[in-house]
């Protein structure tokens, strides 16, 4: 068996990217290790703990097990992606205003699951949170602070669209 | 860290490109859809294919599609390449069969959902304590009948694994009476899928290696005269509701005539043994009758005397065998929990 470099064509958080991998390397590997995008983590590396979720067209997906060739022709967003020009992602915000990251090993693939629910549900209950959240393990056992963020990023979210909405009006 | 054994990935663009590829390679091939059972596994080196053959890009495998049948009543078909979130969401999976939709919502967490597919729960790799382990654990204990080893620490002296079968949507396809279409070397093939598993732990379907299965049918009957519409329930024991494979699963599909008394009944488990167990002697208790508590309680007991869950799983056998009934009448209440359409 060959052990060569084969070429990986992926775009990244908008960006094209281009990499030399081995060929039975993860999505997670790749981004890691090969493009430098170390905010996934490499928890369990089997698909339990949801510490290594990125999204791929906007899925929630564990990279840990996922080919590297799965992602080819998908747009995949990391961590390292949901932040605009304008500043943080609203649940990064919520985060930090509800000191809702522990030791935070678990955090990054939380907010890429919750950058997903809120957008296909901007204003998400507790209760879809929390089955949203239900692949992301937080070993802390944090998730009342979690879930509390979560929540109160859907709502400033609405306050910024019904805001903008006056605007318009206005 | 667990790294990946080397392979070669194949991207074909049909089924029929799919399963000449599987053909070629023979044995050190394998299909890869979702990838959330196979990816795992060979991260434990329970498998350790050289080639994987890619499903995810073919367009044939994917579609959910509901047509009125000839004879009366519906023909639901769903493609293997479905996703369990798409089947879960699906609009006309949850009018017509609820319990599978409820079933495919409650596989592993969103994140599996999301890659895992339809197909491959159906071709998911049998469970165990001693086998679901790293390379180096299964070392330490001299490996296991289901692979690189002679002794099942199981049952200790049984010669035949009983590695636990661990999904939770063929014990819903079968009270439904589903059909698979599997795709091979020799061409296509359709299978009822109460005859798709065997009770073999190590390898407990009839779909042989270098077969696809390429979608899933069901015939769904309307209501009669006689006989309301088929009504489906579903229930399930897990350790954590958020993400574990089931302990016990139940399935039930019934039929009322319009007294609302039980004409048809049927009902499966799964997580104890090899292949999932079809309840027998159900009808008898409760044909003609309501399903008042009497009549839940007495299904209840009778599945529990059919069921003997085994050291299998890292929870005590006892208890799952206490939990039979409860998940059972769990699953009858699911029956008329749904609004069905006419």
């Amino acid at each position: 068996m060959s052990t060569s470099l084969e070429i990986v064509r992926l775009t990244v958080n908008g960006d094209p990217r281009t990499a030399g991998v081995p060929p039975h390397w993860t999505l997670l590997e790749t981004l890691r290790y090969a493009m430098g995008l170390t905010g996934s983590k490499q928890g369990c590396d089997k698909g339990d703990c949801g510490a290594c979720t990125v999204l791929v067209d906007g899925e929630p997906t564990l990279s840990c097990i996922t080919p590297v060739w799965e992602a080819e022709g998908h747009r995949v967003t990391t961590v390292e992606g949901l932040a605009g020009p304008d500043g943080p992602h609203p649940v990064q915000d919520a985060f930090d205003r509800y000191g809702a990251g522990q030791c935070g090993f678990c955090t990054p693939g939380v907010l890429c699951s919750a950058a997903a629910l809120l957008e296909r549900t901007p204003t998400p209950s507790r209760h879809e949170v929390k089955e949203a959240l239900a692949g992301n393990l937080c070993r802390c056992t944090g998730y009342t602070k979690i879930l509390d963020a979560v929540v109160d990023a859907g709502r400033v979210l609405a306050e910024r669209t019904s805001g903008s909405g006056e605007a318009s009006n206005g | 860290m667990l790294r990946l054994p080397p392979y070669t990935y194949h991207r074909p663009r049909t089924l029929r490109e799919a399963v000449e590829l599987l053909a070629e390679h023979g044995r050190e091939a394998m299909p890869i859809a979702g990838g959330t059972d196979l990816v795992p596994n060979m991260k434990h080196r329970l498998f350790t294919p050289t080639h994987l053959v890619a499903l995810k890009g073919i367009p044939e495998l994917g579609g959910i599609d509901l047509r009125a049948h000839d004879e009366g009543g519906w023909e639901l078909t769903i493609g293997a390449g479905e996703s369990l979130a798409s089947v879960a969401g699906n609009v006309e999976v949850r009018r017509h069969l609820p319990a599978l939709a409820k079933a495919a919502a409650h596989i592993a967490g969103p994140q599996h959902r999301n890659r895992g597919t339809i197909g491959g729960n159906l071709c998911l790799d049998t469970r165990c304590t001693y086998y679901n382990q790293s390379e180096f654990w299964r070392e330490a204990l001299g490996y296991c009948l289901k692979k690189d080893g002679s002794v099942c620490h199981v049952t200790r002296v049984g010669a035949k694994c009983v590695a636990a079968h661990s999904a939770d949507t063929p014990p819903v396809l079968m009270t439904a009476d589903a059909r698979v279409e599997l795709e091979g070397p020799e061409g296509r093939r359709t299978l009822p899928i109460r005859e798709l598993f065997v009770a073999d732990g190590i390898w407990n379907s009839q779909r042989a290696h270098n077969e696809i299965i390429n979608r899933i049918i069901v015939r769904i009957p309307g209501p009669d005269e006689d006989l309301g519409p088929v009504r489906t329930g579903y229930a399930k024991l897990r350790q954590r509701d958020s993400i574990d494979f089931p302990l016990l699963t139940v399935a039930v599909s019934a039929r009322f005539d319009p007294e609302g008394h039980v004409r048809r009944l049927a009902g499966v488990v799964t997580g104890l043994g090899s292949r999932p167990r079809e309840l027998t002697r159900w009808e008898e208790l409760a044909t003609g009758e309501p399903l008042s508590d009497e009549v839940l309680e007495a299904l209840g007991e009778r599945a529990g005397q059919q069921c003997t869950p085994l050291e299998n799983h890292i929870i005590d056998p006892e208890w799952r065998k206490a939990m039979v009934p409860v998940i059972t009448r769990r699953a009858l209440a699911d029956l008329t929990a749904h609004a069905h359409a006419p």
